[in-house]
């Protein structure tokens, strides 16, 4: 007897019952783990994959060592203080003859004109003679051009030599790397980057800021309604919501551009004169006021479904033993709705940091975003381990912001309904 | 040999009858200058051969033909670039090579690399035509106009706002231009960090009064919806909107900056030899003249010159005068430098960048 009440618990067929537990539990883990594949394999194919390997751009570049093989040994252990060596001119010519050949010399050649200016057509037109000249190298090169006696060329070309470099992230926050490995800040004519990360942060804040202004007394307005009102209430809230970006932000434009809807009424109104009309779009303005209008749905959703699971009753009973009106919206209404603004709040902010659209219609010079820029040397530049590299920094303000509102709030404590 | 030439010609009819109609993709820069090659390349080509073109627009650079051909999904097969973007475009393995000997003769029987102007035809490109950055300005708004470059920077003469294309590119020149610099001078001025001061000490005189725009289209819609007294445009543009919108704006040659728009076929076109042959045909001399009867561009060869005659619907406007290339327009001209665009956007770029937003 007391073999059997010590001894494992069995199931029917004599194994132990914990083991059949975990079999079972494990068969319907497993088909539960298969349903969420399909989605698990969508975001890891389609969105962390590419990610990742585009960030990797940001900090790798082999356009240079690629095509520079001779080159490349030569340059990475070469001191980037002294002469360059005859052996480094004559690998230069060998890859300069080479990559003329395969057409890559193009690709070089961008890519130490980023960090040298003015570079770009050393590289292909001496190129284009490399095959005809004859040794000593050093001065064929330097007859053909006489920059390639510049030490400054020499360490662009060890700078882009490096393919796994900081020089794109420094970039991304205004600062030069150097061939010797320090860094340094930029002209002041050029940073820029710094100045637009700011701006971004500063408009998001002031969006979100709006948002909870705005839409507050909406979505309370809502959830004190009678349902039908109520339903009408949230149809008028869901229309421009389910209305595509692009049409709402170029509505805009028709209502607040100098001739525009906004500055007419004012006129009427005397509130603007006619020759001297308020400047409400392409500029910060522009880009505050739509971004404003396109993500106050955001906020106001999740601040309706907490607000609506707040019973009416704890208000009342406030009011009942003697606190005011304001003391009972402070102290008991508004701490019961903070999960509903900070999920609003944080989805309201992390989609402001990232617009693009309407600031590139609206925003005028001054209302200008950060994925303004990176859109710039996506398309424009074709820099696209700039763009990488200023991802990134967008990234890690985004997830600093993250873990400091964890920090702060607690992340459990944000309810999206 | 009369006869050789017209078995040859029927031998290649029947033999482009044989041939299954093929689809070819080709983009340009869109509204009156899409609408110049539809009408004179696009359509005879098509009744011609039966295949068909789908027509799309974009707005320059080499962004997209760059990353069709580095996922290797390449979907354009001819694309409408700038000349500095051709040059970098190939030296960056983006483009196909172009055999000029597919290029038929010219019209007087030239051959093809004799017949293009010089510098137009380049290892991966042939040019169609010449175009201009030229500023412009409502005469109906302004009796007595703008007559020099000069004039575009001095607000106090004539107020108003500036149109100006948003990037470095062409505003430096004619700011330097404007500061006094000759013609001729103008890149070696923007060579040195001196020059490029004096040309954004120059803007800087204009910044506040700038509506910058990026499409082509642009301009002559600021022009007429008066958000600026005058604007840099293509040549072309403004002409399309006087010849064939009847809008009264005036176009001023003074420092005209001219460059070339060429045929390019992105790496891995899926229709690549559909596209030499379009691109052959559209560049032969009947062509060329043909578009510049739409719209006020010079074509890139000789012998199309003697063919232009007047604007496609109306008889007694003549285009010579026109074109960026008529003797009295050409006076003051500056030819883009396209190395010096090449070795100097990044940098340029990202001081009028930081110019901007300061």
């Amino acid at each position: 007897m007391s073999d059997v009440a010590n001894g494992p618990v069995l199931a029917a067929d004599g194994t132990p019952l914990k083991k059949r537990l975990g079999q079972a539990l494990f068969r319907s883990k497993l088909r539960a783990f298969g349903l969420v594949v399909p989605l698990l394999l969508l975001i890891l194919m389609a969105f962390l994959a590419p990610t990742l390997v585009f960030l990797k751009r940001g900090v790798y570049n082999d356009e240079f060592a690629k095509v520079m093989v001779n080159s490349q040994p030569l340059l990475a252990a070469w001191d980037a203080k002294s002469e360059p060596s005859d052996e480094m001119f004559n690998a230069l010519h060998a890859d300069l003859v080479q990559s003329r050949k395969d057409k890559s010399i193009g690709r070089v050649a961008t890519r130490v004109n980023r960090e040298l200016s003015g570079t770009r057509s050393m590289f292909t037109s001496t190129a284009r003679k490399a095959e005809k000249m004859e040794p000593p190298f050093k001065d064929a090169l330097i007859d053909a051009n006489k920059k390639w006696a510049n030490i400054e060329v020499w360490e662009a070309m060890k700078i882009s030599n490096k393919s796994w470099t900081p020089a794109y992230l420094a970039n991304a926050v205004d600062l030069k790397y150097n061939a010797d490995g320090s860094f340094e800040r930029k002209s002041e004519e050029r940073r820029i980057h710094i100045k637009l990360f700011v701006r971004t942060m500063e408009i998001s804040v002031i969006v979100t800021l709006l948002g909870v202004l705005l839409g507050y007394p909406v979505a309370f307005l809502m959830s004190s309604l009678q349902a039908r009102t109520a339903n009408l209430l949230l149809i008028l809230v869901l229309l421009p919501f389910w209305t595509s970006l692009l049409v709402r932000t170029t509505a805009w434009i028709a209502l607040l551009q100098g001739e525009g809807v906004m500055n007419d009424l004012f006129v009427l109104f005397g509130l603007a004169e006619d020759q001297n009309r308020f400047s409400l779009i392409y500029n910060k303005t522009g880009s505050l006021i739509a971004m404003t209008h396109i993500l106050l749905p955001f906020m106001i959703l999740p601040l309706y479904s907490v607000m609506k699971t707040i019973p009416p009753t704890y208000v009342r009973a406030a009011k009942s033993m003697g606190a005011s009106n304001w003391t009972a919206f402070w102290r008991v209404y508004f701490p019961q709705t903070i999960p509903g603004i900070g999920a609003g709040g944080i989805l309201v902010f992390i989609l402001a940091i990232s617009f693009y659209i309407t600031p590139a219609l609206v925003g005028g010079e001054s209302g200008t975003m950060i994925s303004n820029f990176i859109d710039f040397h996506m398309r424009d530049s074709l820099n696209w381990s700039l763009a990488a590299a200023m991802g990134a920094v967008l990234l890690v303000i985004v997830l600093f912001l993250y873990w400091l509102y964890d920090r702060i709030v607690g992340i459990d404590n944000m309810k999206l309904g | 040999m009369k006869l050789k030439s017209l078995l040859l010609g029927a031998a290649a009819t029947t033999l482009a009858a044989g041939a299954t109609a093929g689809e070819i993709t080709v983009v340009s820069w869109g509204g009156a200058y899409t609408t110049s090659q539809v009408e004179a390349y696009h359509k005879p080509w098509i009744a011609e051969t039966g295949n068909t073109i789908l027509s799309e627009d974009y707005n320059g650079g080499l962004a997209e033909i760059k990353s069709q051909v580095e996922a290797g999904n390449v979907t354009w097969d001819l694309v409408d670039v700038e000349l500095s973007d051709a040059v970098l475009g190939c030296d960056e393995g983006l483009l196909e090579p172009i055999d000029p000997s597919i290029l038929p003769a010219g019209a007087d029987g030239t051959a093809a690399t004799d017949d293009f102007l010089p510098g137009t035809l380049h290892e991966c490109a042939v040019a169609n035509i010449v175009w201009s950055t030229i500023f412009a300005y409502d005469s109906s708004k302004m009796a007595n106009g703008p007559t020099k470059i000069g004039d575009f920077f001095d607000t106090a003469t004539y107020p108003g706002k500036r149109g100006l294309r948003k990037g470095p590119k062409a505003n430096l020149e004619l700011a330097l231009a404007a500061d006094g610099v000759a013609a001729e001078d103008i890149y070696d001025v923007l060579s040195t960090p001196e020059g490029v001061d004096r040309a954004f000490a120059k803007l800087d005189t204009i910044k506040g009064d700038v509506v910058w725009w990026e499409a082509g289209a642009q301009p002559p819609q600021l022009l007429a919806d008066g958000e600026v007294a005058m604007t840099t445009a293509y040549n072309g543009r403004i002409f399309n909107a006087v010849a064939a919108e009847d809008k009264p704006f005036s176009i001023v040659w003074d420092s005209q900056i001219y460059d070339l728009d060429l045929w390019v076929i992105p790496k891995g076109a899926p229709n690549k030899d559909l596209a030499m042959e379009f691109l052959a045909y559209s560049t032969a001399t009947e062509q060329l003249a043909a578009q510049a009867s739409y719209i006020s561009y010079g074509p890139a060869r000789k012998s199309s010159a003697p063919l232009v005659g007047s604007f496609h619907n109306k008889p007694d406007l003549a285009m010579g005068p026109q074109m960026p290339t008529a003797p009295e327009n050409f006076g003051t001209a500056i030819q883009n430098d396209f190395e010096f665009w090449a070795d100097n956007t990044d940098e340029l770029n990202e001081r009028f960048n930081a110019w901007l937003a300061g």
